[in-house]
């Protein structure tokens, strides 16, 4: 939504100088005006149908989810009500929150550390630290699933939540690494020896200055490596086998009907746009950050 | 408020560069001085040893009547305005210039008074709740030099202040910062290498090159009399002309005629003189005039010469001629040297030029001969082995 009405200001405010312009500008500026609205539209109906669908089915009670119509004929919240009480999808948002934050917290602090050093020291293997961090973060994790799942059932970190966070910390560090090191350095480390002239002890001038001034930074690959966290499937449906350790994404896939003849459709939907809606109204409020975040660094590999 | 001292500061780094070699340098309570010199000099390490961001490998700093080698910057009780500010960008100009008197716990309702006081001073109050981001650059560089005075520190230092600032506004703030030294009268080092800021600013100047003190001196002295060949190039602008020369008895003989050395001048060479002698004489371009606009009796205390006007540059209040000459790369090696460290454009070949700084009323024509007076008592030599200066003119 937000997409399309920004693409078409924009289209807006680069008609309308055109069209004071030259009559040759003015004939073709329109035309391809409209194109461009045409294109927008598209794309956003595209990609946001599938959401909208989904929407429509958990709004559907069992019986209509198979009649085809994408407005709701008698709407419903009975899948949500349902899921929140059938205690299928409870214990794996706890597990969903749980996972992701934890893993969220140890691999910014660690990411923290290393890339305050990696920005701010010149130390042998830096080069090699840093490309050998962003490989990792493109292995295919296809690859390393089904190693991985022999070695957690001989450790018996299978179907525990370490036995998930440990996985996602192999990818998320280096995400969060790689966007934290972009972001200091960025900051003006300059400003460090301007407050201990000031007076500051470094301790002073290290909380006083310089936290200020990375905390956006840390913020923002939180955000990252918890979205990262929050979407896993493929771990999730791997190394897991109970409700002990298993995420939304996985547990969905599980789902079962309240009755053994319906199908769960409607529920799995709505467990859908309860896991969805959190990560949007995330990525629209910090839009901007995130997208500074990726492309100073995460993305730059 | 306090004096400064240094004995001996030598600054090596890790990698053996030896920035600053063993200054000695006095700067008396109140005084306002300025360290210049050429790029890589070592005019920002002195400074940083002074405000304690860098180790002092070898000497002793004083500030007052302590020693300071070895306090943290915190202190040292100095207050140092950086080139590009170092403003803190998540601070509003009221925080920024408050930060150094929060760290040293002053009562809340003083600090408020303080800084309102100085943002009056520096026409900042109306700026006091915007953040550093949003400011002109004139204003960020006053809330930096706000930050400075809120504290009443030993000193002030200044690297660079007013570089990042186009051309008009570096002079307002260059006022600006005079007004400020005088208000307060707090000891100021000043890091430029703008010499128009270290003529205008300073009571008294510090030349350095590749890491030395080469003189120091009030701006009027080191224009008048410089105590060798670097400071003499370095100083003034268009530099000064530097040509070979050969002194016999009391006669010196240049690329271009021969003239007297005036009596006082001879006197001050004293036995210096004995034979023949290659000297390097400097020449300021206002010492040439168009010989037509010398009254006669001024005439016979100088040297007349015929030469090619090559070029002219008439700005109206003033008027540069351009006159080449050969036999100017006799001396080569000091000055080649020189032109290296000063960055100047080095004479080619066999053809030199002359920088002369006419009256706008001459009526010198380029590409033709001109008749052009120089003044012998303003000239300088040195020696062409050593670059010191010979004979220098006492102090005016
Ligand atoms: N950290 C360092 N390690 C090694 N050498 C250094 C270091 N910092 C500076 N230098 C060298 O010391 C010399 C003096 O540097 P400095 O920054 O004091 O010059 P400067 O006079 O301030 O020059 P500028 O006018 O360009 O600012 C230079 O030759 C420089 O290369
Ligand atoms: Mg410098």
């Amino acid at each position: 939504m937000t997409a399309s009405t920004i693409g078409a200001e924009r289209i807006g405010a680069t008609t309308a100088p055109a069209k004071a312009g030259t009559t040759k500008g003015a004939a073709k500026q329109p035309g391809s005006g409209a194109i461009w609205k045409i294109g927008t539209a598209v794309i956003v109906a595209y990609a946001l149908f599938p959401v909208l669908w989904i929407l429509s089915l958990s709004l559907k009670p069992a019986a209509d989810v198979g009649d085809g119509k994408l407005i709701p004929t008698n709407p419903s919240l009975g899948n949500y009500r349902d899921i929140f009480t059938s205690g299928e999808f409870v214990r794996p948002l706890i597990n969903s929150i749980g996972i992701s934050l934890i893993t969220t917290a140890i691999a910014v602090v660690i990411a923290a550390f290393a890339a305050y050093a990696i920005a701010r020291l010149d130390f042998p293997g830096k080069a090699l630290l840093l490309s050998g961090a962003l490989a990792i973060a493109m292995f295919p994790p296809v690859s390393i699933i089904g190693p991985l799942f022999n070695i957690w059932r001989a450790t018996g970190l299978y179907d525990t939540w370490p036995g998930l966070i440990l996985p996602y910390m192999t990818f998320a560090l280096p995400l969060a690494i790689w966007t934290l090191a972009a972001f200091f350095r960025e900051i003006p480390w300059d400003l460090e020896q301007a407050a201990q002239v000031d007076g500051a002890t470094p301790y002073q001038a290290f909380r006083k200055v310089i936290l200020p001034l990375a905390l956006p930074g840390v913020f923002t690959s939180a955000i990252i490596v918890f979205i990262f966290c929050w979407n896993d499937f493929l771990f999730a449906i791997s190394l897991t086998s109970t409700e002990a350790a298993r995420t939304v994404p996985a547990a969905t896939a599980f789902f079962t009907a309240s009755s053994n003849f319906i199908n769960p459709t409607g529920q799995i939907a709505a467990a859908a746009i309860v896991v969805t809606v959190p990560i949007i109204i995330m990525v629209l409020v910090f839009q901007r950050r995130i997208v500074a975040g990726l492309t100073a660094g995460a993305v730059k590999g | 408020m306090a004096a400064i001292t240094m004995r001996g500061i030598t600054k090596r780094y890790a990698d053996g560069t030896e920035a600053v070699k063993s200054v000695d340098l006095d700067i008396a309570d109140g005084e306002f001085v300025i360290l210049v010199g050429p790029s890589g000099c070592g005019k920002s390490t002195l400074l940083r040893m002074i405000v304690g961001l860098e180790d002092i490998s070898d000497g002793e700093m004083r500030i007052g009547d302590d020693i300071v080698n070895d306090r943290a910057p915190k202190d040292r009780d100095l207050a140092m305005v950086f080139q590009n500010y170092a403003l803190y960008p998540h601070l509003s100009v009221r925080e920024n210039m408050a930060f150094p008197l929060r760290l040293q716990k002053v009562p809340e309702a003083e600090i408020m008074k303080r800084v309102e006081e100085a943002a009056a001073v520096l026409e900042l109050t109306e700026n006091l709740d915007r953040k550093p981001a949003n400011l002109s650059g004139g204003q960020r560089q006053r809330v930096a030099m706000g930050r400075a005075i809120v504290r009443d520190p030993k000193a002030f230092l200044f690297d660079e202040p007013l570089s990042n600032l186009d051309a008009n506004l570096r002079v307002q703030m260059r006022t600006e910062i005079a007004r400020i030294q005088k208000k307060y009268g707090t000891t100021t080092v000043y890091v430029t290498h703008d010499q128009t800021e270290a003529m205008t600013l300073a009571d008294r100047v510090a030349v350095l090159r590749k890491g030395v003190v080469q003189q120091v001196d009030s701006p009027r002295n080191l224009y008048n009399s410089p105590a060798n060949l670097f400071v003499a190039g370095f100083i003034g602008s268009p530099s000064m002309n530097l040509v070979p020369g050969l002194l016999t008895g009391t006669s010196l003989q240049l690329p271009f005629g021969t003239l007297e050395l005036p009596s006082d001048v001879a006197q001050r060479l004293g036995n210096a003189q004995a034979g023949e002698r290659q000297v390097i004489v400097g020449i300021r371009p206002e010492h040439f005039e168009d010989a037509s606009m010398v009254s006669d009796d001024v005439k016979g205390q100088g040297m007349l010469f015929q030469n090619r006007i090559e070029n002219i540059e008439w700005l109206g209040s003033e008027l540069y001629a351009y006159l080449p000459y050969t036999g100017g790369d006799a001396i080569g090696r000091q000055l080649d040297q020189l032109a290296g460290d000063l960055d100047m454009e080095q004479s080619s070949g066999d053809e030199s030029q002359l920088v002369a700084r006419l009256d706008a009323a001459s009526r010198v024509r380029e590409g033709e001969d001109a008749e052009i007076w120089l003044d012998s008592r303003k000239i300088h030599l040195f020696d062409p082995e050593t670059g010191e200066a010979l004979a220098r003119p006492p102090v005016a």
